[in-house]
């Protein structure tokens, strides 16, 4: 019971945090449309490869991966230095913003074969 | 047309016409039986009308893999069918297996719902021991812990999962090879895996015959594509002094056959979409065939260990 409960919590904690990531985040594709600061970095996953593999973006960028292939794949930072990702589907995005400089290397734990990095500079 | 060895310049069980024609009868139902390291292969067709029955000592267990449950995409969109299918395949078998080898990849997502979709169709099956080792996607959320609390506490799994068993003087031994992966390296089983398999195999005498069974090929079948583990020479080092060794592994969705001296590799179809062949695709994702291919390219395998003999006979069938 007492699981249940939290669980329930848990969903609408969720629920209230989509609806306010979703908020912010439109929020930001209309400020950037306008002055030209939201800028967001793709990497498309595909045929089993993060393309672009390397990606060069500025401290508070975001970058969203989304997964083209019928498999599903997940972004994992080797030295655990963001979020990783849940299992992505078909069509499903993975969004983080890029924090501290520096070079990160991510990788698929699914397919460990799959790796790229991102370069995050000063903005 | 003779299934028999000819040639063997190479030495290792195999010759090209024996390839050829064990590239044209994958997929449509092979016969192999191992004995003494030596390879020889029969059509299904040929075991039909040998059809001896089998005696009531010896053993038989099934294989089946990579059902893939939740999958719902354009190589195929009932893959909860075409594993009922399957079953009814096993369920029509004059002799039944003894158990069936579930060798990873119950489900596309690790969603508890694709895991109870399997289950619930797995209850028509007649044979009700079913031995499981975790494929990749079974493992997607929590590392695998709602996997191993459900398929694998009755065998009393160690550490991410493995055991060992023994049936009929075989002995059985699952390992896991999808978990804890690396960045840029292939399936691996780790050093507590490792350092547990030498000391299970330690005190087995050496004409004790063995089966390994993994999700990940436990040889380097296509690296490229990941079809491989980076440890599992370490592993075949201990299974090395056995007289007769057989892996069966899943993952690649289809036949591949290897000898290396008394060790047979063998990787099952799977009972939900096909995959390229290594190399044949840019990439190894789901093979999209033609609505009329597609149940010639799923199957089951069925094994059968002929006692006192120490040869272990694999035989794969479609679906079609």
């Amino acid at each position: 019971m007492y699981t249940l409960i939290r669980n329930q919590t848990a969903l609408i904690i969720l629920a209230i945090s989509l609806s306010f990531l979703t908020n912010f985040a439109l929020g930001q594709a209309e400020k950037g449309a306008s002055a030209d600061v939201a800028k967001t970095n793709q990497i498309v996953i595909k045929d089993f490869h993060f393309t672009p593999q390397t990606v060069t973006v500025k401290a508070g960028e975001k970058i969203t991966w989304i997964n083209r292939d019928e498999e599903p794949h997940t972004v994992v930072s080797v030295e655990k230095q963001f979020k990783k990702s849940a299992a992505l589907d078909t069509d499903q995005e993975f969004t983080i913003t890029a924090g501290a400089p520096g070079t990160y290397t991510y990788f698929c734990s699914v397919h460990p074969k799959m790796t790229g990095t991102i370069i995050v500079e000063k903005s | 047309m003779s299934d028999y060895i000819s040639h063997d310049h190479e030495h290792d069980g195999i010759d090209r016409r024996g390839f050829l024609q064990c590239m044209a009868w994958a997929g449509t139902g092979l016969l192999w039986t191992i004995s003494g390291g030596v390879l020889v292969s029969k059509t299904l067709a040929q075991v039909a009308k040998a059809g001896t029955p089998l005696p009531a000592t010896d053993l038989s267990f099934l294989q089946i893999s990579d059902s893939h449950i939740g999958f719902s995409k354009e190589a195929n969109k009932d893959v909860t069918e075409t594993f009922k299918i399957a079953l009814d395949r096993i369920n029509a078998m004059p002799t039944p297996p003894s158990f069936l080898i579930h060798t990873g990849d119950i489900t596309q997502l690790s969603k508890p719902e694709e895991f109870d979709t399997f289950d619930e169709v797995l209850k028509s099956c007649r044979t009700k021991d079913v031995f499981y080792v975790p494929g990749e996607h079974d493992v997607l959320t929590d590392g695998g812990k709602f996997y191993r609390e459900r398929y694998l506490k009755s065998v009393e799994a160690k550490g991410s999962g493995w055991y060992s068993f023994n049936k009929n003087g075989v002995h059985f031994i699952g390992l896991v090879n999808v978990v804890n992966l690396q960045a840029g390296g292939l399936g691996q089983l780790g050093d507590d895996q490792l350092e547990w398999l030498e000391a299970d195999v330690k005190g087995l005498g050496t004409s004790t015959p063995i089966v390994v069974f993994a999700h990940i090929p436990l040889w380097a079948v296509y690296p490229e594509w990941g079809w491989g583990t980076s440890d599992s020479e370490r592993a075949l080092g201990y299974l090395k002094r056995f007289g007769s060794v057989t892996v069966l592994n899943g993952h690649i969705h289809q036949v591949l056959q290897k000898v290396e001296g008394n060790v047979t590799f063998h990787t099952a179809m799977s009972t939900a979409f096909p995959q390229p062949a290594p190399g044949t695709a840019p990439s190894p994702g789901p093979l999209n065939v033609p609505a009329d291919k597609l149940r010639g390219m799923l199957g089951l395998t069925s094994v059968r260990y002929l006692q006192g003999k120490s040869s272990l006979a694999v035989v794969d069938s479609n679906l079609s």
